[in-house]
């Protein structure tokens, strides 16, 4: 299983490689939400302070839908997907595999959303630790989560509406978990000793859902395919 | 000889249509089939059966001993298939697209070379994206993962479809190699001056059933094979 995964994301990563779809088209994207709400919200740089985290999430969100279906229209072209289903391949390697692309790719999107953050909304980062683990787990629940929904809508002509109805609902947990903490992160929580300002239990939530979503799509996403 | 490709009353559906509408074929391991009819007849419909990518409504289905309906993951490890799509990725190159089926199959990369040159892919083609060449090229890249994987059945849809003379001869080579080597081939193929020199027997599709076959090993030519003779049940013979 963990040769299939290495191979099926070194061919990933070297077609985007190659391609740069993600990161010339998805990555602007997501720095121009950044940009436009900092217009949005106007000069005033403490509520952009304040709305700073949910905003990163939300860009990540999005953007982790674009990197999803893009993952996918590799294995539509062409037939891939009937190759990669006559390949051998193990399905909780491709599975795992097509995560560790996107995951990977979410996450070099993620350090330049960071960047965004601090320079377009003066936030100031106060622990680092709990953001390098928040956008690890948060990451890694997005790509899982994202590849097992992108497998289930991968059969479909509707596939590229169908999938953030089926996605984003999902990823909800992600969103308010990954901003509860990245605002605890950032001091923009609430006064010292509120409940709110306590991180781990929002990092314990992004971790719980990876872990649930890696092991979701390790037993499913071969039943997944045969049925797609 | 043991058979390779055993398919009873075998239905298939494909969306409302019936693909397949109760084909009853038997391959020995080793033989050559083609299989022959009009466009909708259900050839490449058994070929995608066969390869335990297009499930069995109705009927019974066993190929390399796997039962269709359990065994398809199983199966599909040790088939082969040339589809009228070549299953690349197009900004990958001649080369990686071969190494990346060929370690996915956990087969050896030692043989890939020489695959490539004798399929006119060396070169600078080697190194050139999929996306750039020409169909054929794109062909003859489908055929070298096909060959390097080393399937014990293989499929193969229309296969001269957008090949050059030469690389038509090559393909005659590359399957009677592959039959000595003890692989069974099934071949679905509107020409028959191309597709017949290389089988034992041509099997007649019509309507998602077979209705007829003639033995046409040693037959030069399709003008030097026998009649269709016809089979029980069939709804029409040629």
């Amino acid at each position: 299983m963990w040769r299939d995964t290495v191979l099926v994301a070194g061919k990933d990563l070297r077609i985007e490689l190659r391609s740069r779809v993600v990161m010339q088209q998805v990555v602007p994207v997501a720095v121009l939400v950044l940009v436009l709400f900092a217009f949005a919200l106007g000069p005033d740089r403490a509520p952009m302070a304040q709305a700073a985290p949910g905003l990163f999430w939300v860009a990540v969100l999005f953007a982790s839908v674009l990197a999803v279906q893009r993952s996918f229209a590799l294995e539509a072209a062409d037939g891939a997907r009937d190759g990669l289903r006559l390949s051998g391949l193990d399905p909780a390697g491709v599975f795992l595999g097509k995560t560790a692309a996107v995951a990977l790719q979410l996450a070099i999107l993620e350090v330049v959303l960071t960047a965004g953050v601090v320079v377009l909304y003066g936030s100031h980062v106060r622990s680092y630790g709990s953001i390098v683990v928040a956008g690890l787990a948060g990451t890694a629940g997005l790509a899982a989560a994202g590849t097992l929904y992108g497998a289930l809508a991968a059969g479909l002509r509707v596939r590229e509406t169908l999938l953030p109805f089926l996605f984003l609902p999902v990823a909800a947990p992600v969103l308010l978990a990954g901003t509860r903490a990245w605002q605890v992160a950032l001091g923009t929580a609430g006064r010292a000793g509120d409940v709110d300002n306590a991180g781990d239990p929002w990092l314990r939530l992004l971790l719980v859902f990876a872990a649930v979503y890696l092991a979701l799509g390790v037993v499913i996403f071969g039943p997944l395919q045969e049925a797609s | 000889m043991p058979t390779a490709v055993l398919l009873r009353s075998a239905v298939c559906v494909t969306g409302r249509f019936p693909a397949l509408a109760g084909v009853d074929l038997a391959v020995a391991q080793g033989e050559v089939v083609v299989l022959e009819g009009p466009n909708g007849a259900g050839k490449t419909s058994v070929l995608r059966v066969c390869a335990g990518l297009l499930p069995l409504a109705d009927g019974e289905g066993t190929v390399l001993g796997c039962d269709l309906r359990r065994d398809a993951p199983a199966l599909r490890k040790r088939v082969g298939m040339l589809g009228h799509a070549a299953a690349l990725y197009d900004d990958l190159t001649v080369f990686e697209n071969v190494r990346f089926a060929v370690r996915a199959a956990g087969a050896s990369l030692s043989g890939v070379d020489s695959v490539l040159e004798r399929l006119e892919l060396g070169g600078r083609v080697r190194r050139t994206p999929v996306g750039r060449l020409s169909a054929g090229q794109r062909r003859r890249v489908a055929l070298a993962v096909l060959m390097t994987r080393r399937p014990e059945l293989w499929l193969l849809d229309e296969p001269h479809a957008g090949l050059d003379a030469r690389a038509r001869a090559v393909l005659g080579e590359i399957v009677a190699e592959a039959v000595t080597g003890g692989a069974t081939v099934l071949l679905a193929s509107h020409e028959p001056q191309e597709s017949w020199p290389l089988a034992d027997r041509v099997v007649s599709l019509v309507g998602g059933r077979v209705v007829g076959e003639r033995p046409v090993h040693g037959a030069g030519s399709p003008s030097e094979a026998p009649e269709l003779r016809s089979v029980p049940g069939g709804a029409h013979v040629a």
